[in-house]
């Protein structure tokens, strides 16, 4: 992976994660990630339609003027939002019944246009492809860790009905972390989301600022070594 | 001959935040002894619990947050909100469910907003409602007031219930369970009973529900002893009271035979404890005296809609959840005017 790839890569999954950074497309976020294959699954479906229109609109950005940008970017994300549902409609329709209004609405997903404006419009497709895609998996990886959050704690078992999304053999995928359950209902329903997304925003907050006081520590203590050199 | 001056203030008042707290506690003690009476041991186990998992996660919290302990811990504000969370659960809820509800209302609904002062929310209602909302079959659960039922459980029964989900011999676990006087309401109302044939059920008494209304009167005697004391402000819990006597009178005159006498709606439920205990919270409530009386008819008034018209058969922990957040805008509204200026 080359240095720019990999600089896109870690904006994509940490640095500027569209979900605890960026905080766009919270509306998702909170509705579907109650369980996680259907985190999984809008998850997935965003980072395609993120993959296919960062792509074209990057492909047709010197044909595109400045004052119709928007309408053009919009029409495009709509034309691939309207792929990925008709395609999930027939190979995935079980996942696609529970996902319901949330597929379509991908269109709203403001990271989408967000990523078209900031990213794709600048730059060549490889690279723009490459953005969305880590883009589109840094979000999925937020739904699936907050998914399984809830799942977990609201019901004591995850990855229940995988078989909506890997076929029948992943019917006996869901593991089951404690026996006899009360069940926690607070954390399917909407609070939990809010609740849970706060602690998850919290928790990377808490790894960046260990990640900069070790990296200041490592920074003086070089400099340290640096001084006491000469006269050592 | 010389005269000591000094600086004002020349009268130092004693009304320090833990003065208020012991004093909020003490007042909840006739209204405790009634619930302990009629509900049994339970009650004080719910209590000791509550309080214990209150001091343990804000002494937790401060040290996390590097906050000198004793100041905080000496306050009792954390007692309070354990007490009130306390006597808010049924008698016999499981320890797991009163110390969830405890740890969120300390940890989550207080120390994460910045602690004492800075928590928007009432804590002791947040943690209510999440247990409410997250358990709703355990909390609508309550144990038959005494005299309604021959069961008797003694103190190492109900331990073992709490602590262990063990009933003693020959008591099932649906034989400790009695839907509330508001709740038995609501589902008979369901039923297209009328209010007149519900009310010869046994669990009535003269005002509201028998056992509850002791409770009740218990809460309104401390509160009022509260109020002559000044430690809370006499608005809140008039305008609230009032204004939901007013509603259901107003719906009882309209149809007596589909909407229940106003005395269950003030005695009955939550009425007496939320009005001068919870919604009374100084850090959650409205300031301002005209902002004091809305802040309270509001409550008075949401109470009744979900009462009545809600999902829920009891919904003071709601309304009181919600003007906490329009708290802001009724202080911003009702502005006292500075004395010689214009509006």
């Amino acid at each position: 992976m080359t240095p720019e790839y990999r600089k896109i890569a870690h904006n994509g999954l940490w640095k500027n994660n569209q979900a605890l950074v960026a905080l766009l497309g919270m509306c998702p976020l909170m509705a579907v990630s109650n369980t996680v294959i259907n985190a999984l699954g809008l998850g997935l479906a965003t980072t395609a339609t993120l993959v296919a229109s960062n792509a074209l609109i990057s492909a047709i950005r010197e044909q595109v003027s400045d004052e119709v940008r928007l309408p053009v970017f919009v029409l495009v994300i709509a034309a691939i939002v309207t792929v990925v549902e008709l395609t999930m409609n027939a190979f995935l329709h079980e996942l696609y019944l529970i996902l319901g209004i949330f597929i379509p609405l991908i269109v709203t997903n403001c990271s989408i246009i967000g990523r078209a404006e900031a990213f794709a419009a600048k730059n060549p497709v490889k690279q723009s492809a490459a953005d969305g895609l880590f883009m589109g998996l840094g979000f999925t990886l937020v739904l699936v860790v907050l998914g399984a959050m809830r799942e977990g704690l609201g019901t004591g078992a995850v990855f229940a009905h995988a078989e909506l999304m890997f076929g029948d053999y992943a019917k006996t995928w869901a593991i089951t972390l404690f026996d006899d359950y009360e069940g926690f209902l607070l954390a399917v329903l909407p609070p939990g989301a809010f609740i849970g997304l706060g602690f998850i925003i919290a928790g990377k907050n808490l790894i960046d600022g260990w990640l900069a006081r070790r990296k200041k520590a490592g920074i003086a203590m070089m400099s340290m070594t640096r001084h006491t050199a000469p006269t050592g | 001959m010389r005269f000591s001056t000094a600086a004002s203030p020349h009268v130092n008042p004693t009304n320090s935040v833990s003065h208020i707290m012991q004093q909020v506690l003490l007042a909840l003690i006739p209204g405790a002894l009634a619930m302990l009476w009629f509900f049994g041991a339970g009650v004080l186990i719910n209590l000791l619990l509550a309080v214990c998992t209150a001091l343990a996660a804000e002494a937790m919290a401060l040290s996390l947050r590097g906050r000198p302990l004793k100041p905080y811990i000496t306050d009792y504000s954390a007692v309070l909100t354990a007490a009130l969370l306390a006597l808010s659960v049924p008698a016999l809820t499981p320890w797991w469910m009163t110390v969830t509800g405890v740890l969120f209302a300390i940890l989550i609904a207080k120390h994460l907003y910045g602690g004492l002062g800075y928590n928007p929310f009432n804590p002791a209602m947040v943690g209510y409602v999440v247990l409410l909302i997250s358990f709703p079959k355990h909390m609508t659960a309550w144990l038959p007031p005494s005299g309604l039922s021959d069961l008797h459980l003694g103190l190492s029964d109900t331990w073992n219930i709490i602590f262990h989900a063990q009933y003693p011999a020959g008591v099932a676990a649906d034989a400790v369970a009695m839907a509330t006087p508001l709740d038995t309401l609501k589902t008979q109302l369901g039923m297209g009973k009328t209010v007149g044939e519900i009310w010869t059920d046994q669990r009535f008494g003269a005002l509201a529900g028998r056992g509850w209304q002791w409770a009740a009167l218990g809460y309104l005697a401390g509160g009022v002893w509260m109020a002559r004391r000044q430690v809370i402000d006499w608005r809140i819990p008039v305008s609230f009271l009032s204004s939901l006597f007013a509603v259901a009178l107003l719906f009882f005159l309209v149809d007596p035979t589909r909407y229940v006498y106003p005395t269950l709606h003030l005695f009955g439920g939550a009425s007496m404890l939320g009005a001068f205990f919870i919604a009374t919270d100084p850090v959650t409530a409205a300031t301002t005296p005209r902002g004091r009386l809305v802040y309270g008819g509001l409550i008075g008034l949401l109470v009744y809609v979900i009462r009545t018209f809600g999902g829920y058969p009891d919904g003071v922990a709601f309304s009181v959840l919600l003007m906490n957040v329009a708290a802001p805008m009724i202080n911003f509204y009702t502005r006292p005017r500075t004395y010689g200026h214009r509006p």
